[in-house]
């Protein structure tokens, strides 16, 4: 555990971006996770994508549940408001602050035990909801604060630091988002920065339900044999459908790609999504088609990685539940408060 | 001897739920307050959709009484299933009306009521072939035959018939029609009136006649509410229900026709809770409906609020007991679950209505509170004020009145330089400032976490500052006292050293006992309690007084517990009167208990009170 403060000093010649920050204006508390710990290069990413859009970190709510990963939102965004919630609920918990204030960035942080065991129902209705937010599940297969049980996404066959091997079916979180709905839905790993940071951006900038599930190896308790979490079986067996590029409005485009390499997606904000293809024929804007593609992966004992699908024009909570424009919370009396005129009224059909 | 009574009597009707009787027998109940005698009705339904027993009561009061009284003095039997017990509930002295067009053996009926026939089913057969306007007019046409039995005035029946099918003469005309049929059937057949009779009066005034759940939501509305987040659980379902369709009316941006708050009917109570904190965190005012067993699964959500400190309006309305209890029955049995919510060392904030009327008040004002003391605040009403609707007084707002937000640091003071710490006492009333997300782009951010954090919400295990916040928020519940609603007290004619506690849906009995102890000779200070936690003058009211009855509508005497536990009273100085068979408790019942009690004690002369 560090109690140190972090020093506000750095180099004076960081590069800013379009706001005028540093990207260390983006970070928060040091970290109080585990040497090594995946978590901490997923929090790493966020403060890279963050500070590559050049978004207000003031305008970003960062919600999470209990468990490891839970904590990280005090490690990144120091200026933006955070809430540790309760374990397995952080989507309610986001959907209301959500209902409340369309206007902000919602960043829900979770992980396996978080989602996929305490918080299955809740992470399955917010996306169904198509609350708009970015929500990654900072997947390490095990619970570690309270030393080492297997959560829900542990694989089957898959073996615990202590020799226990797990017998149950694992959840897969990248599968239920794309049944239930999410528009957004990619699955990373916490060792691959080049591949999670536009991951991340184009799930910023996607204004529907946009899951990230993020393998993220506990250097504690789940990086040994017979884990199927760890860095060298991951490394080993992951299987990265395309290469993103997120490209906003006036960014000029620089690579050159051979006909047929590339697939674009233009997002309803205007954000380019550019894949480079790395697999033939995978279109990521068929979701039947990423399903069965998932599936089929898995069989042959590989983890798909890259965007798995996107829809480009997706609907948000607020479409369906036909909201005004303005933000709840800043709805002023009047706006609110139908006043003893329309009162009376109400009392005359009651006689 | 039949019974002779105008303006104070009972009638209740047995129906088959889902046969269309409940509009037949609003009908029957305006229809009195029109004439302008007070009435209150009760709905008395199981736990079913269709084909199960429903009962309505009506009790005619001429001298205002609100609460049951009961004892029926006129059954409207429809319902053979529920017979026997039916014709058994009538008092000696009685009338019961039945559905005479199949014939029934003498031995069916009691020779101590008066059996009054009337064809429901030959004239309906006779006069419709549809058969769902066979079924459903029927029902009209008993109202028909009871104009004719009771004195209910004609014309008041049309005025309330054209008032109900407004522009749908399509719908009206048959239901007249069906209305005056009966009428006259019971005319040119019986022996018009009966000793039951309605002579009209000017004793309603401009009460209004509503039901609690709808009274809260339409709180709910003026206090601001823009995020509702519930799931379906009875008796509280039409309280969520209700919100929804005043929004429709009143909340609806004009030139948009988009809306001005967010309804979610969430996957189960957790996530209810859970989206009423985050929109809350997030400023907006924010609640969710509930009944007993969805307060229980919001313990934890409710223990994270109270210690995060963010506020959360909850509504339960009370039933007797778990899922598979007796879900449709009322209780006043959620009140320690409510004051004392969740895990760790909490205690919230509790509203008592008494009526609809203060439904729709503290309603609002739970709102203000919530905001106001950032903290959850449990607004309790129960079946028998929520489902059932009562005469009260007109809802009422003042115009200039203003949404009190609360201490909310703005970007402007955050930018002025004003310290700004999430836990910090600033005014010494234990009540920190807070910022809504998104506020000042470097200042006013925090982590918000359960307890592990100092005054300004950087982490900490440390003691001392969880030591230091827990005090804090016994402050801050200690300027709640004077936030909630005062108690109010109702003196004896004559000094008494004998009171009485009581809150809630007890309200209209109590009234009524006292009057009647008061009779017998019985003297007491009464005070209805109307929030937790107690104002002063409750205890004071408690030190004044040798014994103090607490009437309660549960069985493990919650308020008396209460009492003692933040009062720190001699157990034996409070004295349980409990009532919770899920009926609503009634004026004969606390008039027997408590002069039972009261002629052991020894403190007052006795006289004798009726037992129920």
């Amino acid at each position: 555990m560090s109690f140190l403060p972090k020093p506000k000093l750095h180099h004076p010649k960081l590069p800013l971006n379009e706001l005028g920050f540093t990207r260390r204006d983006y970070e928060g508390a040091i970290s109080t996770l585990c040497a090594g710990c995946g978590h901490d290069s997923i929090s790493a990413a966020i403060i890279q994508a963050c500070w590559e859009l050049s978004i207000a970190p003031h305008r970003v709510a960062k919600m999470s549940g209990i468990g490891c990963s839970s904590k990280t939102p005090d490690y990144f965004l120091g200026a933006s408001h955070g809430f540790n919630s309760v374990h397995g609920r952080m989507p309610s918990v986001l959907t209301g602050a959500n209902m409340a204030n369309r206007d902000l960035l919602y960043l829900g942080v979770s992980g396996d035990g978080d989602s996929a065991s305490i918080g299955f129902g809740q992470f399955a209705h917010s996306i169904r909801r198509a609350v708009n937010m970015t929500y990654i599940v900072e997947n390490n297969g095990v619970y570690g604060l309270t030393k080492g049980q297997f959560s829900a996404t542990s694989d089957k066959g898959s073996k615990a630091k202590k020799g226990a091997v797990n017998t149950d079916e694992a959840i897969d979180l990248v599968g239920i988002a794309l049944q239930l709905g999410a528009t957004y839905v990619a699955r990373s790993f916490s060792g691959d920065k080049a591949q999670l940071v536009p991951l991340i951006k184009g799930a910023l900038r996607h204004p529907g339900p946009a899951f990230i599930d993020c393998i993220s190896p506990c250097v504690a308790f789940n990086n040994h044999e017979g884990s199927t979490k760890s860095y060298d079986f991951v490394r080993e067996h992951n299987e990265a459908m395309n290469q993103l590029d997120v490209i906003l409005g006036r960014m000029p485009i620089t690579t050159e790609y051979a006909p047929g390499e590339v697939r674009e997606v233009t997002q309803h904000d205007g954000s380019v999504l550019r894949l480079r293809k790395l697999h033939e024929g995978y279109d990521p804007t068929d979701r039947v088609a990423a399903l069965h593609h998932l599936h089929e992966r898995k069989a042959a004992g590989e983890i798909v990685t890259g965007l798995l699908y996107v829809d480009p024009e997706p609907q948000d909570m607020h479409a369906h539940l036909g909201t005004v424009e303005r933000p709840l919370n800043a709805l002023e009396d009047a706006a609110l408060v139908p006043g003893a005129a329309a009162l009376e009224r109400i009392n005359a059909a009651l006689r | 001897m039949p019974r002779q009574a105008v303006n104070d009597f009972v009638v209740k009707f047995a129906n088959v739920n889902g046969s269309g009787s409940a509009s037949a027998n609003q009908l029957f109940a305006k229809s009195i307050l029109r004439m302008g005698i007070p009435i209150a009705s009760r709905n008395i339904f199981p736990s079913n959709i269709q084909g199960l027993p429903t009962w309505f009561e009506v009790r005619v009061s001429g001298e205002g009484h609100l609460g049951r009284r009961g004892g029926v003095d006129l059954m409207v039997a429809m319902n053979p299933q529920t017979w026997e017990r039916d014709i058994a509930e009538i008092d000696a002295g009685g009338y019961l009306l039945y559905d005479s067009t199949r014939p029934m053996p003498a031995s069916r009926f009691r020779d101590d009521i008066q059996v009054i026939g009337v064809p429901l089913t030959q004239i309906c057969n006779a006069n419709y072939t549809d058969a769902r306007q066979r079924q459903l007019l029927k029902n009209i046409m008993y109202v028909g035959a009871l104009s004719a039995l009771l004195g209910i005035e004609p014309a008041v029946i049309e005025q309330l018939l054209a008032e109900q099918y407004k522009g749908k003469e399509k719908l009206a005309k048959p239901n007249r029609d069906a209305f005056h049929m009966g009428r006259d059937w019971a005319l040119a057949h019986l022996s018009c009136p009966i000793g039951l009779q309605l002579a009209r009066a000017d004793a309603v005034g401009n009460r209004i006649y509503v039901e609690g759940n709808a009274a809260a939501a339409l709180g709910a509305v003026y206090g601001g509410a823009t995020v509702c987040a519930w799931y379906p659980i009875t008796p509280s379902t039409s309280l969520a229900e209700a919100f929804e369709r005043h929004c429709k009316r009143l909340r609806t941006e004009p030139e948009t026709g988009r809306k001005r708050y967010a309804i979610m009917q969430a996957e189960d109570e957790l996530a209810s809770i859970g989206m009423v904190i985050g929109a809350a965190w997030n400023g907006a005012r924010a609640f969710t409906a509930t009944s007993g067993p969805g307060i229980s699964l919001m313990q934890e959500f409710v223990g994270l609020a109270y210690f995060a400190e963010i506020p959360a309006v909850i509504f339960d309305v009370q039933r007797a007991g778990p899922s598979t209890g007796m879900p449709t029955r009322t209780q006043q049995s959620d009140l320690l679950a409510a004051a004392y919510a969740s895990h760790g060392d909490t205690k919230h904030v509790v509203l008592l209505p008494e009526d609809p009327r203060e439904c729709f008040d503290f309603g609002a004002a739970a709102f203000d509170l919530a905001d106001r003391l950032q903290t959850p605040v449990f607004v309790l009403l129960d079946l028998d004020i929520g489902m059932n609707d009562w005469l009260c007084e007109p809802f009422a707002w003042d115009d200039s009145r203003r949404l009190d937000r609360g201490k909310v640091m703005t970007a402007e003071e955050l930018e002025a330089g004003r310290t700004f710490g999430r836990y910090l006492d600033v005014d010494g009333d234990g009540i920190p400032y807070r910022t809504y997300p998104g506020t000042h782009a470097e200042k006013g951010a925090f982590f918000t976490r359960g307890t592990s954090r100092d005054r300004f919400a950087k982490y900490t295990e440390v003691g001392s500052a969880y030591v230091d916040n827990m005090q804090r928020l016994l402050r801050k519940f200690e300027t709640a006292k004077s936030l909630v609603p005062r108690p109010v007290e109702r003196k004896a004619a004559e000094p008494a050293s004998l009171g009485v506690l009581y809150f809630g849906s007890s309200s209209a009995a109590m009234k009524e006992a006292l009057a009647a102890l008061e009779a017998d000779g019985v003297h007491l200070d009464a005070m209805r309690i109307r929030a937790f936690p107690f104002h002063d003058d409750v205890l004071d009211f408690v030190a004044r007084h040798e014994r103090v009855f607490v009437v309660e509508q549960n069985r493990d005497a919650q308020l008396r517990t209460l009492l003692m536990t933040e009062g720190n009273i001699d157990p034996a100085r409070l004295i349980p009167i409990l009532h919770y068979d899920g009926t609503p408790i009634t004026a004969r019942f606390i008039r027997a208990a408590i002069a039972d009690r009261a002629s052991t004690l020894k403190v007052v002369p006795f006289a004798g009170a009726a037992a129920e």
